[in-house]
């Protein structure tokens, strides 16, 4: 045995409506002691499924069909254990430990962390109890659980977020596997905790030469941790090779196209990004030829004249499954390079305000007991002042919690702040009663977070896109209806002739593209965008940046953008507005923000986004990130940051810092600046 | 999934469902009985012929004859008629009632809520049964009458239900986009959150009428519910329990009918929440 673990060609089935679906396709990988190996792709692209196939953990309908799974320490296939098998028990928790994505679910609300922790131990490590508590209470201190020792009766709902994660790490690492997966790991947590884990993962796998698969769809963290990294399409790995040498010469066609689709955070301002057309080919009609033939820019005739390709390799140490030859692969490169790339429209923005808020505040009352009584106030946001100005996009970025939701609600006037005052088109909307306020709901739009619960899934397309126009009179009569919703499907980018269907017959990027053009039915002055790509998949996100950018072109729209990707946000903002716990930080203009970062709450959360280039990422300087975000009940007095602030000084503990121009339109909210 | 897939999946598990399938039939043979009496019934439900009365089964009278000397089993045939009647029409009022009360007490929340849900509460402290019996004693019995209480007083149930739909339902992105927008509110609720949360109330319906129909009879039987001579299974049992001696098929008949009838409503509503709840279905 030359691997810790090795997959080989391995196969899974889903049984849906009689019909067999290949979700894994003949999908072989390895690992070794101390690796860390990154798996990427879109969702569906099977990623999961080849991990959870590999442990036996799938579920009917699912059904492992293929393939074998060595393990070190076992001669044999352990596909051919039975999923229930003593042997498969033991490998799974064992030597191999699995941490997913959810932390709230993943943990038992009604035993305590220790209980849990320690019953794992006594599992697998066949320790007595005293021993596997003294156990338990090292894996939390390696996890940086501060108190381990009273922290082993809490209970999970304690914890925060992240702090489960950590919880789950112990846990995971506290049989001594020799092989850890992290399923999605940090995908639900914010990008400074996120950063902070993977960092403490990558540790404490050197530390105990544990081998670690990451698997993720995003780019920059394999950039950032993965050594090795595979990535999938489809039910089948496109290619595999080290992370250096995917991100400074990938080979697959699909990989080219991913790398030129995201934003990066070092970007350029006039950065281009190209979407991949189409979407992923659906596993149950998925073509015998290359399953990325439809959306690919190098596709050749003869691709689709043959099987699927196989895992090839190009050099040693490097795999794509591709037909093409090296030549012809650089023939199509330099044919697609010489294509004319359609800039992105961009049109400055003019000096008329848009929008703008002043001294906001809302607080939300805390409830007790039977009477209801009132016992205090969560401090949602406070002392926010910005400007935005007509055809401008602001950024609005920051973690959980920090109030951009609360931000962006009050301005709908979902919320009507206690105090401030909201200047739209010069008329201060912020005390306005619902009768007030109803020719307005026309001016401003919104474009959620998740497009599949934000249409209305007993409405036709058609009756969605169309109803601002009916409520707010904008057509004469049927006729003129129709072609308004024609023209704002065509807008958008769809197809008129799908009006008549439901929501769920969309794909997650087409019923975005049905939010937008709601948004826009109501020609509307701004619009404020929710964290509008985060539900869609990479290759999804750049058509509807491209998307939105354009309209904005052509319509002069103004955009709130609203986004915890700060890559994303940089990529389409003009300016940038940075929240922490209900308070706004700094706002500057994108490219001065990057490069002139002042406050230092920015600067950690910079250094946390990962950028998908390992050369990038070994150069970026690194700012240690102290703690958690605390809870907004419990603001610390003063500056909000200052407790985890490195710079800190005893002014910050008293004191709340102001917003203040540091020339530029470079406002800061740090005493640092002051002179 | 295709909104119309989505029906024929649902009518193909309700027909894969045999014990639905054959209560649906039994229910629609019910149903025939009860619009084509006129035609089916071999006598005049109400022509007493005091010359004939309490005669055991006999190729004239199928099932015999009552104590007036009435024909048993036109009177069950017409019978049908009344409990299917009520039964359908008292879902209706209860649904119609219940489910507006139940929109707007979830959907405005607050003073409302609580108004609206304490008074509910209030009716489902009573038994259904004696809330009735109180009702009728006041506005009187009848077919309409008796469907009108049938109705209020199990109007609570689709209050509730429809009130803790609409509490999640309203906290969907879609129904803040239709609110930001410019929705006004019964609009919103209307044509945005009713749609959205009917399912369950229908399957709640096809439920209620079983035990509907089952109030009525009991409501007969203790002689509240249909006056003489209109002929309804819960007076005819009361009726013939006192001649279970002389023709004791005068009393169980009736009572047989009751029980099937139910029994088939119940599991036609069982399996069309199963048809309707994919997570029963098996697919999710």
């Amino acid at each position: 045995m030359e691997h810790l673990l090795e997959i080989k060609n391995i196969e899974t089935c889903f049984k849906t409506d009689g019909q067999l679906v290949k979700a894994v396709d003949k999908v072989s990988m390895y690992i070794n002691p101390g690796e860390i190996v990154g798996i990427v792709g879109e969702s569906g692209s099977g990623k999961s499924v080849t991990m959870m196939s590999s442990l036996q953990l799938i579920s009917s309908p699912g059904k492992v069909t293929g393939g074998e799974v060595y393990i070190q320490g076992n001669e044999n296939n352990m596909l051919e254990y039975g999923p229930e098998s003593e042997e498969m028990r033991h490998m799974r928790g064992g030597k191999v430990s699995m941490i997913f994505q959810e932390p709230m679910t993943s943990l038992n609300p009604v035993l305590t962390i220790g209980y849990q922790i320690q019953e794992n131990i006594m599992e697998h490590l066949h320790l007595g109890k005293e021993e596997a508590k003294k156990r338990t209470i090292e894996m939390l201190k390696m996890v940086n659980i501060p108190d381990a020792e009273q922290r082993f009766d809490y209970y999970p709902q304690q914890f925060s977020g992240g702090m489960r994660q950590r919880i789950m790490i112990a846990m995971a690492m506290s049989s001594e596997p020799t092989i850890l997966v992290a399923d999605e790991a940090t995908t639900a947590l914010d990008v400074t905790t996120q950063a902070q884990l993977l960092e403490m993962i990558r540790d404490i796998a050197k530390k105990t030469n544990t081998a670690v698969f990451i698997v993720t769809h995003n780019l920059g963290i394999v950039a950032r941790f993965a050594e090795r990294i595979y990535v999938m399409y489809s039910g089948s790995v496109v290619e595999m090779t080290d992370a250096g040498r995917l991100f400074a010469n990938p080979e697959h066609p699909y990989t080219r196209a991913l790398l030129r689709a995201i934003p990066r955070l070092d970007d350029p301002r006039d950065r281009i990004l190209i979407p991949i057309d189409g979407l992923p080919p659906n596993p149950a009609t998925r073509p015998e030829y290359c399953p990325f033939y439809e959306r690919c820019e190098y596709r050749m005739d003869k691709c689709k004249g043959m099987k699927k390709p196989e895992l090839f390799e190009l050099e040693p140490g490097h795999f794509a499954a591709c037909h093409l030859t090296e030549e012809e692969k650089a023939l199509k490169a330099a044919e697609i390079a010489g294509k004319e790339l359609k800039k992105a429209p961009r049109i400055e923005a003019g000096e008329e305000l848009c929008l703008e808020v002043k001294n906001v505040r809302k607080y939300f009352p805390i409830y007790k007991g039977m009477m209801r009584k009132k016992v205090g106030e969560v401090k949602a946001i406070e002392d926010i002042n910005f400007k935005v100005r007509k055809g401008e996009t602001l950024g609005i970025v920051g973690e959980s919690g920090c109030g951009k939701t609360t931000l962006a609600r009050c301005i709908m006037r979902v919320y009507r702040p206690e105090e401030g005052e909201i200047f739209f088109g010069g008329t201060d909307i912020a005390n306005f009663s619902d009768k007030q306020l109803y020719p307005y709901r026309k001016r401003i739009a919104m474009i959620f977070q998740d497009p599949f619960s934000s249409l209305d899934p007993r409405q036709t397309a058609e009756s969605i896109v169309g109803e601002s126009l009916l409520l707010h009179k904008l057509v004469k009569n049927r006729e003129e209806y129709e072609k308004k919703v024609d023209e704002l499907f065509r807008i958008v980018g769809l197809d008129p002739a799908l009006k008549y269907r439901v929501p769920h017959e969309f794909s997650g990027g087409q019923r975005q593209r049905i939010g937008i053009a709601r948004a826009l039915s109501s020609n509307p002055d701004m619009i404020i965008c929710d964290e509008p790509i985060s539900a869609l998949d990479v290759s999804i996100q750049a058509q509807i940046i491209n998307l939105l950018e354009e309209l904005q072109a052509k319509l002069g729209l103004a955009y709130l953008f609203i986004a915890h990707d700060l890559a994303v946000v940089k990529h389409i903002s003009n300016r940038i507005l940075v929240m922490y716990l209900g308070r706004v930080v700094e706002i500057a203009e994108c490219e001065e923000l990057y490069r002139n970062t002042l406050h230092p709450y920015t600067k950690t959360l910079l250094s946390a986004v990962p950028v998908a280039d390992p050369v990038v990422e070994a150069q970026r300087e690194r700012v240690p990130i102290r703690g958690e975000v605390p809870s907004l009940t419990n603001r610390p007095s003063g500056c909000p940051f200052h407790d985890r602030c490195p710079h800190a000084l005893d002014r910050c503990k008293k004191e709340v810092p102001m917003l203040k121009d540091t020339g530029n339109g470079h406002e800061v909210a740090c005493f640092l600046y002051d002179k | 999934m295709k909104n119309n897939d989505r029906w024929k999946k649902t009518i193909k598990t309700l027909f894969a469902r045999k014990v639905a399938m054959f209560s649906a039939v039994v229910v629609v043979l019910f149903i025939l009985l009860a619009v084509f009496a006129p035609v089916i019934a071999p006598y005049d439900p109400n022509y007493a012929d005091f010359a004939s009365f309490l005669q055991g089964p006999s190729g004239t009278h199928l099932l015999g004859t009552d104590n007036y000397g009435r024909d048993v089993l036109s009177r069950i045939i017409y019978g049908t008629r009344v409990s299917l009647i009520i039964g359908v029409l008292a879902v209706m009022i209860a649904c119609v009632i219940g489910t507006f009360f139940g929109m707007v007490a979830g959907y405005f929340g607050g003073i409302v809520d609580d108004v609206i849900s304490r008074l509910m509460e209030a009716i489902r402290a009573i038994p259904q049964i004696i809330l009735a019996m109180a009702l009728t004693a006041v506005f009187g019995s009848g077919i309409r009458n008796l469907a009108i209480i049938l109705g209020i007083s199990s109007m609570a149930g689709y209050v509730r239900m429809m009130r803790g739909q609409v509490l999640t339902i309203k906290e969907a992105d879609y129904i803040m986009a239709g609110k930001l927008q410019g929705n006004k509110d019964f609009r919103l609720m209307f044509k945005h959150i009713l749609p959205n949360s009917i399912s369950p109330i229908i399957v709640m319906m096809t439920q209620q009428v079983g035990s509907t129909i089952l109030s009525e009879a009991g409501l007969s039987f203790l002689g509240l519910g249909i006056s003489a001579p209109t002929a309804s299974w819960g007076s005819m049992v009361s009726e013939g329990r006192l001649f279970l001696m002389q023709n004791p098929v005068f009393a169980l008949t009736p009572g047989i009918c009751v029980a099937v009838l139910v029994i088939c409503l119940n599991m036609f509503g069982d399996g069309v929440r199963d048809a309707l709840d994919p997570r029963l279905r098996g697919e999710v």
